[in-house]
């Protein structure tokens, strides 16, 4: 008997939530990330857990704020335009330093967009998510079977740094279904959360859970320790998956479900003689940019090639991370349309052909 | 296949993402091939993704009429019913009704429960085991009767269509056909087929064809 189970991409974040010991879901439905909410409503009183629907995203992010300074285990999902609604509490909540679950199954923007799959959240995700100097720790499963086990290690994440952490999937993943393996993360060593405000009991000095500094210097250095904290997450958190990159001369670099269909086309891109590797980051924040780096000091490597449902939103991290060393050029497809695997194709054909002159 | 065409109009429910419209999609596709006229209705007012719908090319080359919501794959997230819907009702031609997932699904049924049972039908329940929400015969019971309860119909028998994806082996199909059996026992219902992908060739099971949209 197998110990897998087929599931749908939401699905597999939401079993793999209950699976965490997270007992709190608040959110608003959206399409195309519904399937959450609907298997939290389901399962989430079975195990003594509360999922609540807010009367907006707006509310759900502060309830995830209570939540979390209280010292819960607590995530809210939503899709792009739900997203930018819960900006305004999520740089909160990195200001309280608490940590949480965000998902983002995106769909087509701006605005109210499409319903169809995209990644055009990209920048919003790593860098403009809420103001402030800020970030969060953002995930980018590829798989069903990544969309549980990164939701299990964004639970890990989120209390180890006390910070938010973002599954950035996309409506593509969240509705597919593929099997899963619920029992396949590796346990971490999570850190007492001796900052929650549990009531102190007369026992303890009390403990303060807030945003606000009035005094710029007080604030500035809140802001400072928690950029060490960034520093510390670049070193040790880097995730990242590479295929034939060891002789090739054009590097794709792509995540989530679009990483796949560049798979495919380097596959086809081999047997035409084209020595095309791709590079997947996991991790967008932080961003692989060291590992970037050393494959542009290769002499065999020509040019990369930005690979997004979007206009090219992560090019430039592509740029800094190797200093414009080589080449970088973009081929998406936006607004819900997915690339199929021979566009991919056509663009590694045309870039390859220049050897990085164009 | 063609054992389960047993009455003009075939109902297929269940849980969401246990293989519904790709059984929906073999049996019209086996009542054509057949020589008879068939109309395939995609009745999922709870899921704009992965339907019927995606297949209306396929379909039509095969001799099989798709009746499809107005708004299914346009984006338009709305739940309505395709208005040619209650042509079922008046006609001679067989139709096969893909409705969508769990009771949520079973809605768009009880509107014209009365219809169904005036015309006649026969309804089946779409059953895999390795779908976590179902994975006992208890659990799918209970949806099972969730959905004659929401439907104001009854199941006539269970298709156990359990498999994994693109994982499914023969010995995964194997493996099911002890929970369909007491999924039977318990539902007082008969398992009128196991469907495994041709391409497993697994003994005792209807062969059926892949035709699920694929993404890459």
């Amino acid at each position: 008997m197998s110990e897998k189970v087929l599931m749908k991409g939401n699905e597999a974040i939401a079993e793999a939530t209950i699976r965490a010991g997270c007992k709190l879901f608040f959110g608003y439905p959206i399409t195309p990330q519904n399937e959450i909410p609907e298997y939290m409503a389901k399962n989430m009183p079975k195990i003594g857990g509360l999922c609540l629907q807010a009367e907006s995203e707006v509310a759900a992010i502060n309830m995830v704020l209570g939540a979390a300074a209280a010292g819960a285990r607590v995530i809210t999902s939503s899709s792009s335009p739900g997203i930018s609604l819960k900006g305004e509490g999520i740089s909160y909540i990195v200001g309280s330093d608490l940590p949480c679950v965000i998902v983002n199954v995106q769909r087509g923007g701006p605005g109210l967009g499409g319903i169809q799959p995209a990644q055009s959240d990209y920048n919003q995700a790593t860098k403009a998510l809420g103001h402030g100097d800020m970030h969060i720790i953002v995930l980018a499963p590829s798989s069903v079977q990544e969309m549980a086990t990164l939701t299990g290690e964004a639970f890990d994440l989120a209390d180890i740094y006390r910070m938010p952490v973002m599954l950035l999937a996309d409506g593509a993943l969240g509705q597919m279904m593929e099997p899963v393996d619920l029992e396949a993360k590796e346990k971490r060593t999570l850190p007492p959360k001796d900052w929650a405000c549990t009531g102190h009991g007369g026992k303890r000095p009390y403990n303060v859970v807030n945003s606000l500094y009035i005094q710029p210097d007080v604030l500035e250095k809140t802001i400072i320790e928690r950029f060490k904290k960034y520093d510390e997450i670049k070193q040790k958190e880097v995730k990242y998956e590479e295929y034939l990159t060891d002789d090739a001369e054009i590097i794709l670099v792509s995540y989530g479900i679009t990483a796949r269909i560049a798979k495919t086309a380097v596959k086809h891109a081999r047997t035409m003689g084209i020595k095309a590797g791709l590079f997947r980051p996991v991790t967008l924040f932080p961003f692989p940019s060291e590992q970037l780096d050393r494959l542009a000091d290769k002499t065999s490597v020509k040019t990369f090639l930005s690979v997004e449902m979007n206009m090219g939103q992560m090019i430039n991290d592509i740029k800094v991370a190797i200093n414009c060393k080589k080449d970088v050029y973009h081929f998406g497809r936006t607004g819900g349309v997915i690339p199929t695997p021979d566009e991919i194709l056509e663009n590694i054909k045309k870039y390859a052909a220049v050897g990085g002159k164009i | 296949m063609n054992n389960l065409i047993k009455s003009r109009i075939i109902i297929i429910a269940g849980h969401y993402g246990s293989g519904k419209t790709n059984i929906a999609v073999n049996l019209a596709e086996a009542v054509a091939a057949d020589g008879k006229r068939v109309c395939i209705v995609d009745l999922d007012i709870v899921n704009p993704y992965f339907r019927s719908a995606d297949n209306v090319k396929e379909l039509s080359t095969l001799g099989v009429r798709t009746i499809i919501p107005e708004f299914a794959n346009t984006n338009v997230d709305i739940p309505s019913l395709p208005k040619e819907y209650y042509s079922i009702f008046i006609t001679d031609e067989y139709s096969i009704v893909d409705v969508g997932g769990d009771a949520d699904g079973a809605v768009a049924l009880s509107a014209d429960y009365d219809k169904y049972q005036k015309s006649g039908y026969i309804m089946y329940y779409v059953f895999n085991c390795y779908r976590p929400m179902t994975a006992t015969p208890e659990s799918a019971l209970e949806l099972l009767r969730q959905i004659e309860n929401t439907s104001h119909l009854t199941f006539s028998g269970i298709i156990n269509n359990s498999n994994l994806g693109t994982e499914t082996t023969a010995a995964l199909v194997e493996a099911s056909f002890g929970k369909a059996d007491r999924l039977s026992e318990i539902s007082g219902l008969p398992v009128v087929a196991t469907t495994a992908l041709d391409t497993l060739d697994v003994l005792n099971t209807v062969p059926i064809k892949n035709r699920t949209k694929q993404l890459f």
